[in-house]
């Protein structure tokens, strides 16, 4: 170990501290700033000064006061006790420091991360004489109902098991002893401490081709996200980004969710810690909230720590995907932290690229971004773990020429464009599918087709055809008026109409609407898709448009979205029959 | 006593470079003694080595650079706070400007906060009956929230926040309830009105006010909502008491903001405006809410002037990525005699679906409310179309959207700036207007609600 490096402060600008006599400390090492022990972080380095990015307030710092290397760069800890905590942007657990400071939050309260007192029963699942590499499983601990915590062996360690524990320890405890080839033995504890700039290893990485069901109609049909997949939402202001990235921690199958709420509202925080610990998974009937993890950087909480805090997610995420778990991270919002990056690059004076961001955003994105994917995890029995991201945007005035959204649409592969006039109008979720894409919708509709019914990429490009039309059609009618159209042509109105009002809009505050299984999904998009087929076959055969338009099974239609899922298969069969009854009553006699 | 320096070096708009000083901190408060003997106030924005860069809350005007004296003194800007505060008016400083005694502090409050830990955070979930169905009903404000009016120049934004300020109330009737105003650059005539609707409601013993007009120096408009924010955050978190805070103009508070910026030769963002004018907004408004543990609470009114009824300005914009919805009146509803003229459409209230519902409304609430938007979206869409192609182009059920949108403008919008409806009455206004429809158009409303109040008179 190195002895500490001090500096002394010279210049302080919000949060840019600038300390000289830093000459032996290294880039991206984490300083503890004056007496106050703030936490700050070294971004660049001109001969003995080093430029210091604070992660908290500094008001009342000054010229002369000592700045404190620790020599080692902003790391996390990762250990069993990370799943159902909220941390802040660099991973200090609020909770803890509501109790040591009550409800604001105070400077330099000196917490760490995970609890050291705690202790967690380790299963040892190898024997001594066992050789192991980096990666490899030693042991197992249950740490909540829905998570099974993998102790791994640390990056950089391989050898023979010499001494493994079975019972109960603390995270710090050595529950192994590993001998390498040198001779020389590991103690290996619970806890692994990683760079969260530096992407976690692993062995290869794959082409993801499976679907991330999340149960919301628009996505998991129309605009699918594969698991392993990126994907985007941007909109503008109250049109629903948050419900949407809320929706997905709650229903989205992921075995891990990691939810970084980064310069956002603190009441939005507040919001998933009250409601989690109720909803209940979908699968196993346990709490949602014992798979969730939190950072929260608020939109008030100082603005390097926002930096930060989409990499102190996105390696707690690579982490339990090392583990062969599916992990879900959300980023709300990734242009509060541009704006975090375009603040501390101005204050730094660096040469400002478009819109005053710094030139490197488009490459720090494209960092970001890149360490999700499908992987081949470290480990000798390759295990397959998958990172999906999803990062909301939040364009100013909803322009998506803005350099945030422009640079992310180059990387992500899945783009939820919202939109305004349909949050006007009160359709949620307003993913505007005129213009949103998935790359990921052929693959997904070949595994749909496969596994739940073979017609479903038939149905869904004929509805997305469908929507498409009525966009055109809905020009005619402004102009010229309904009257003028054909009836095979109103029925196409009457059809997307529905497509839009009974499957598209879902309601995330109704208890039922807000989770849709894939066999609801398809059974409601067929039953749509069939009036349209049978409809237009029967004004093929002189039938009236007028009765058409009104039959019955229409209303049933419209109300299939509020029907539980165990009365979903039989009441789809009754609508089918009475349907085809309906249509074929209104049709000329003789026919 | 603190060290004097006599070592201004430039006075440059609302800047001023001192030399030669030590032990001088960041966002430090100093003070100016002019030849005279006058004090004026400022904050250190930067220092380097022995440079100061502090910042004027007050003029600049008469300041001497040869003889002007500065001292640092250690602390921030702090506002004297006691009970006593309620029914006084200060100026943008925090002085009593109302003739009154000075006050004789319980305590004094760093104008700055501190952000308030998510963990602590309480969620906003308490229904705050404001008498206008058009916000009661569609967009229900709750206490702890933060809810901007977005409104333009000439338009009775005033009316309707004195309106709310007059009628707010949460259904039992409990707690204790004050107001605090904060005026920043509007005009003396805008400043009264609010003054004297207060006086005639009796509002007047229980509002604390903070007056910034337009003739202030507009400097002082960057620390008049802090100070407004600090005695809200006294009179709530300690004093137990819910506390409105209405804040107009924000419009005139970013550009001194931009003022200041651009004096440091600061990279300029969204037209001129800093880049860091979301987190400076967010650190006021997100010092609304409600706490663990405490009574009371601070909900947010602030009143926005979009430049040109844009908004997509960035001061509107990046507002309303912070606030939890927003309040937008429409000229053109205006125009028609529509009072108060409250876009539906383009408003939002984000947490009213923790607001509203069985106990705290009514159980019918968040399906009538949906319906009537989506009834009267497709009412404008239809009056529309009638306008270019007339009634015949219209289908019959079109024809009956296009009469709901007119009668729910005339009727469940336009209740005038006086009429306090209950949130009983809104909810039964709603259903008269739904009952126009066919009850096979209620397709957001559920069948036992739709058998329980269609139709009934």
């Amino acid at each position: 170990m190195k002895s500490a490096i001090q500096g002394r402060i010279v210049k302080v600008s919000g949060p840019l501290v600038i300390a000289e006599g830093m000459r032996d400390a290294e880039m991206f090492d984490v300083v503890r700033v004056s007496d106050k022990k703030l936490i700050g972080e070294i971004i660049e380095m001109h001969g003995d000064r080093a430029s210091i990015q604070v992660y908290e307030e500094t008001a009342g710092l000054g010229p002369g006061e000592i700045v404190v290397s620790e020599g080692a760069p902003l790391s996390v800890e990762l250990a069993p006790g990370l799943i159902s905590q909220i941390f802040d942007g660099i991973q200090r657990p609020l909770e803890r420091i509501k109790a040591l400071a009550g409800n604001s939050i105070a400077r330099g309260v000196d917490v760490q991360a995970l609890d050291r007192t705690k202790s967690w029963e380790f299963k040892a699942l190898v024997q001594v004489g066992t050789e192991v590499e980096a990666g490899d499983i030693l042991g197992t601990v249950q740490e909540t109902e829905l998570v099974l915590h993998k102790v791994m062996v640390p990056v950089g360690v391989s050898g023979i098991v010499k001494e493994i524990k079975n019972g109960d320890f603390t995270i710090v405890d050595t529950v192994a002893v590993i001998e390498d080839a040198a001779g020389q033995a590991h103690d290996v504890i619970m806890m692994q401490k990683w760079p969260v700039r530096r992407g976690r290893p692993y062995r290869e990485k794959m082409a993801p081709d499976e679907p991330l069901m999340t149960g919301q109609r628009s996505i998991d049909t129309f605009f699918p996200v594969v698991r392993g997949g990126t994907a985007t939402i941007p909109g503008p202001f109250g049109s629903g980004k948050t419900v949407v990235q809320h929706q997905l921690a709650k229903w989205a199958a992921a075995d891990i969710v990691v939810y970084i709420g980064c310069g956002e509202r603190g009441n939005e925080m507040t919001d998933v810690l009250r409601e989690f610990p109720e909803l209940l998974d979908a699968k196993s009937g346990q709490s949602l909230m014992k798979r969730t993890i939190l950072i929260a950087n608020t939109s008030d909480m100082p603005v390097a720590a926002r930096e930060a805090s989409i990499y102190t997610g996105i390696t707690i995420a690579e982490y339990f995907r090392d583990m062969g778990l599916s992990v879900a991270v959300m980023a709300d919002s990734t242009s509060r932290w541009a704006e975090a990056l375009r603040e501390m690059s101005g204050r730094l004076e660096e040469m400002p690229g478009e819109e005053g961001y710094p030139a490197y955003l488009g490459s720090r994105l494209a960092n970001f971004y890149e360490r999700a994917g499908a992987v081949y995890c470290l480990g000798k029995e390759k295990r397959i773990g998958v990172l999906t991201a999803v990062g909301a945007v939040s364009p100013p005035g909803g322009d998506l020429s803005d350099p945030v959204a422009q640079s992310t649409l180059r990387i992500v592969k899945v783009f939820w464009g919202l939109d305004s006039a349909l949050a006007y109008k009160r359709h949620f979720p307003a993913i505007n599918w005129m213009n949103s894409y998935s790359l990921y919708a052929d693959k997904v509709g070949q595994w749909m087709d496969r596994n739940v019914a073979p017609d479903w990429s038939r149905l869904r490009d004929d509805a997305l055809k469908l929507l498409q039309e009525e966009a055109e059609l809905e020009e005619i009618v402004r102009l010229v008026g309904q009257d003028a159209l054909s009836y095979s042509d109103r029925l196409k109105l009457e059809s997307a109409r529905s497509l839009r009002e009974d499957f598209l809009q879902q309601d995330s505050f109704d208890e039922i609407d807000t989770y849709c299984s894939l066999n609801k999904q398809y059974k409601m998009l067929s039953i749509i898709m069939k009036y349209y087929y049978v409809g237009s076959a029967a004004l093929g055969n002189n039938a009236s448009y007028n009765e058409l338009v009104k039959i019955p099974a229409r209303y049933e239609i419209s109300r299939f979205k509020s029907l539980p899922e165990d009365q979903v298969d039989e009441r789809f069969e009754r609508i089918n029959r009475e349907l085809e009854e309906q249509i074929n009553a209104v049709m000329p006699q003789g026919v | 006593m603190a060290k004097e320096y006599r070592t201004i070096e430039e006075v440059a708009g609302p800047l001023m470079l001192v030399q030669q000083v030590s032990d001088v901190k960041y966002d430090e408060l100093g003070e100016i003694e002019l030849p005279n003997g006058e004090i004026r106030r400022c904050k250190v924005l930067e220092v380097n080595g022995t440079d100061a860069l502090v910042q004027l809350f007050e003029s600049s005007l008469g300041i001497n650079v040869e003889q002007s004296k500065v001292r640092f003194l250690g602390k921030g800007l702090e506002l004297a706070v006691s009970p006593d505060i309620l029914g006084r008016v200060f100026d943008g400083m925090g002085h009593p400007i109302d003739g009154g005694p000075e006050i004789i502090p319980t305590r004094m409050m760093d104008i700055n906060g501190q952000p308030m830990n998510p963990a602590a955070r309480d969620y906003p979930n308490e229904f705050i009956q404001t008498g206008i169905s058009a916000i009661d009903g569609l967009n229900t404000l709750v206490r702890g929230q933060k809810l901007p009016i977005f409104t333009g120049s000439g338009m009775p934004h005033a009316q309707l926040a004195a309106q709310i300020a007059r009628q707010a109330k949460v259904r039992d009737g409990s707690g204790k309830f004050a107001v605090v105003f904060a005026a920043m650059g509007i005009t003396f005539e805008e400043a009264d009105y609010f003054v004297s609707d207060f006086r005639r409601t009796g509002a007047i013993d229980r509002t604390v006010m903070f007056m910034n007009l337009a003739n202030d120096p507009a400097i002082e408009r960057i620390s008049t909502p802090r100070m407004a924010l600090s005695a809200a955050e006294y009179l709530a978190f300690e004093l137990d008491m819910h506390v409105l805070v209405i804040m107009t103009d924000i419009t005139y508070y970013a550009e001194a903001l931009r003022e200041v910026s651009a004096a440091r030769k600061e990279v300029p963002g969204r037209r001129g405006y800093p880049g860091y004018l979301y987190t400076d907004l967010a650190t006021m408004y997100e010092r609304a809410g409600r706490q663990e543990g405490k009574d009371g609470s601070i909900t947010l009114v602030p009143i926005l002037t979009m430049p040109d009824d844009d908004k997509t300005h960035p001061i509107p914009d990046l507002t309303g990525y912070i606030t939890e919805g927003q309040i937008v009146l429409s000229r053109e509803l205006y125009r028609r005699g529509i009072r108060p003229p409250i876009d539906v459409m383009p408003s939002l209230s984000r947490l009213k679906d923790k607001g509203i519902g069985a106990g705290k409304t009514r159980a019918d609430h968040a399906n009538t409310m949906n319906q009537l938007f989506a009834a009267y979206s497709r009412g404008k869409d239809a009056k529309e179309l009638q306008v270019i192609l007339g009634e015949d182009a219209l289908s019959e059920v079109d024809l009956i959207y296009a009469e709901f949108a007119d009668a729910f403008e005339s009727k469940y919008i336009s209740q005038g700036f006086e009429t306090d409806r209950t949130i009983i009455e809104t909810l039964e206004t709603g259903w008269k207007l739904l009952s126009m429809l066919p009850r096979t158009e209620l397709k957001r409303i559920k069948e036992e609600f739709i058998d329980q109040y269609y139709g009934k008179d």
